[in-house]
């Protein structure tokens, strides 16, 4: 007798990625997005999510747990796919390999994220007042400018090509017109994301930003 | 005629393999041009005369064919690269030289001959047939409504030739995902009047390990098959039947 083991693990890998890990993508570029209007706003920010009751709990089990599921399963998802874009040129099957591409380039940007912010915070070096200006360090260096660009359009190309896959996986989006319009939306959704947070990136080294704090 | 065609010949490559476990060579042919010739019958030219394009005498190519007219599955192999059935291709349509391989995500059994029984498989596993056999006579089924009939008669095409494996990325050794065709055959089974009475046997087959949610949403196998199968909205189809009864299965369990 087989299981259903792996149907559940890819539906909980599918429903995660979207619940929570995309809106807490959603948030990070609403929140970065309030350094456009400076220092002291963009401080203000991430006060008030660090002031939201239980956020120790809700870092725990919203956003840590299920990338951590999220990204290990996907990368044993990725390694079992035998990419063939050479022989097989189509749209479709290009987003398919640039989703594992970029879910591994996603991975490991986190992982270099999170251990310069949440984990120096935790550790004491840093402190939530000076992350705006420790990310403005990190912006004004065209090295890790670059790096974090790269890791962002990522993290945003990952999302929004996997809703167009989550609408698909789950049965909502059935027929080629309904999946041609969901990739549509995908697509315009992934370049406005991209924008606002290339305008947050570039508003971190603004001379306004700590200009007006 | 004959005089102005026998200059003209055909290149081919083909990719043999004498047996399961010998490895793979190349053999370059080059046979003489007749008018409205496809795969096979070069193929056939090759068998009659089996020569190699160096003029050294060499075993005819194996291959497996049936029908001749698309509708059996047993010609597929690669053809300048996409897995398609020989019998239509036509040499006119391909440019030369022509390059032909087994599809090696089954078994190769000789040359370009394989073994696509993991496809049978996959059908039982997924009960892809209707039980109508009793202990007495159970009278005639319900009637099926036109309009299904018609879209339901475009997924029965379907003749296992494998083509929608070989191009997914996911049918490979590291996985064991049934493949695409198997999850429209789901669709096709479940739509019939009768065979809709059994239709969560095969919808709990498909949510077993193997089952859909090996499938990556890449989609060259709609690109692929050769008989227009609509699989991907097929297996979006199914997606929806599996959630659905996920969450039965969780929530009214
Ligand atoms: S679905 Fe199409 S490509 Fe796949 S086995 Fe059937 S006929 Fe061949
Ligand atoms: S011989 Fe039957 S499909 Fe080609």
């Amino acid at each position: 007798m087989s299981s259903t083991r792996s149907f559940v693990s890819r539906k909980i890998h599918s429903l995660l990625g979207v619940i929570p890990v995309g809106l807490f993508l959603l948030e990070h570029m609403i929140t970065n997005y309030s350094a456009t209007k400076g220092l002291e706003e963009f401080q203000k920010s991430v006060a008030f999510l660090n002031n939201l009751p239980f956020v120790l709990a809700l870092e725990i089990f919203f956003i840590w747990l299920p990338i951590l599921y999220h990204g290990i399963y996907g990368v044993y998802i990725a390694v079992q796919s035998k990419n063939n874009t050479t022989s097989y040129s189509y749209y479709r099957n290009f987003m398919f390999v640039l989703q594992r591409i970029s879910g591994v380039v996603t991975l490991l940007f986190l992982g270099w994220h999170f251990y310069e912010t949440r984990l120096q915070v935790a550790l004491g070096n840093v402190t939530h007042e000076q992350l705006g200006l420790l990310m403005r360090d990190v912006f004004l260096n065209p090295v890790t400018y670059s790096l974090y660009m790269i890791g962002v359009i990522s993290a945003v190309f990952h999302f929004c090509n996997g809703l167009w896959s989550f609408m698909v996986s789950w049965g909502i989006a059935v027929g080629p017109n309904a999946q041609r319009k969901v990739a549509y939306v995908s697509f315009a959704l992934f370049l406005i994301i991209s924008v606002i947070f290339i305008l947050a990136m570039n508003a971190f080294t603004a001379d306004s930003f700590i200009a007006k704090g | 005629m004959t005089t102005a065609s026998t200059q003209k010949t055909i290149k081919l490559i083909v990719q043999r393999q004498e047996g399961p476990d010998a490895s793979s060579f190349n053999e370059e042919f080059e046979i003489p041009y007749r008018p409205n010739m496809n795969v096979i019958s070069a193929l056939m030219e090759i068998q009659r005369n089996p020569v190699n394009a160096k003029g050294n005498k060499t075993t005819p190519v194996c291959w497996e064919s049936n029908c001749l007219e698309e509708v059996c599955g047993a010609c597929s192999m690669v053809i300048n690269g996409k897995p398609r059935q020989a019998c239509t291709a036509l040499i006119d349509k391909l440019e030369q030289p022509i390059r032909i391989a087994p599809m090696r995500t089954f078994p190769v059994v000789r040359d370009v001959v394989v073994d696509r029984s993991q496809m049978f498989e996959s059908l039982k596993k997924v009960k892809a047939w209707i039980p109508i056999d009793g202990t007495y006579d159970l009278g005639p089924g319900p009637r099926m409504p036109e309009v299904k009939r018609q879209w339901a008669y475009d997924l029965s095409r379907c003749m296992t030739c494998g083509v929608c494996m070989e191009a997914c990325p996911n049918v490979n050794p590291t996985s064991d995902f049934i493949g695409p065709f198997a999850i429209s055959q789901v669709r096709l089974f479940n739509a019939h009047p009768t065979g809709e009475m059994n239709k969560h046997e095969r919808i709990d087959a498909l949510m077993e390990d193997g089952g859909i949610a090996g499938c990556g949403n890449s989609q060259n196998c709609v690109r692929s098959c050769p008989k227009e199968i609509p699989l991907t909205t097929s297996i979006a189809e199914m997606n929806k039947e599996t959630s659905m009864s996920l969450f039965k299965k969780w929530f009214t369990n």
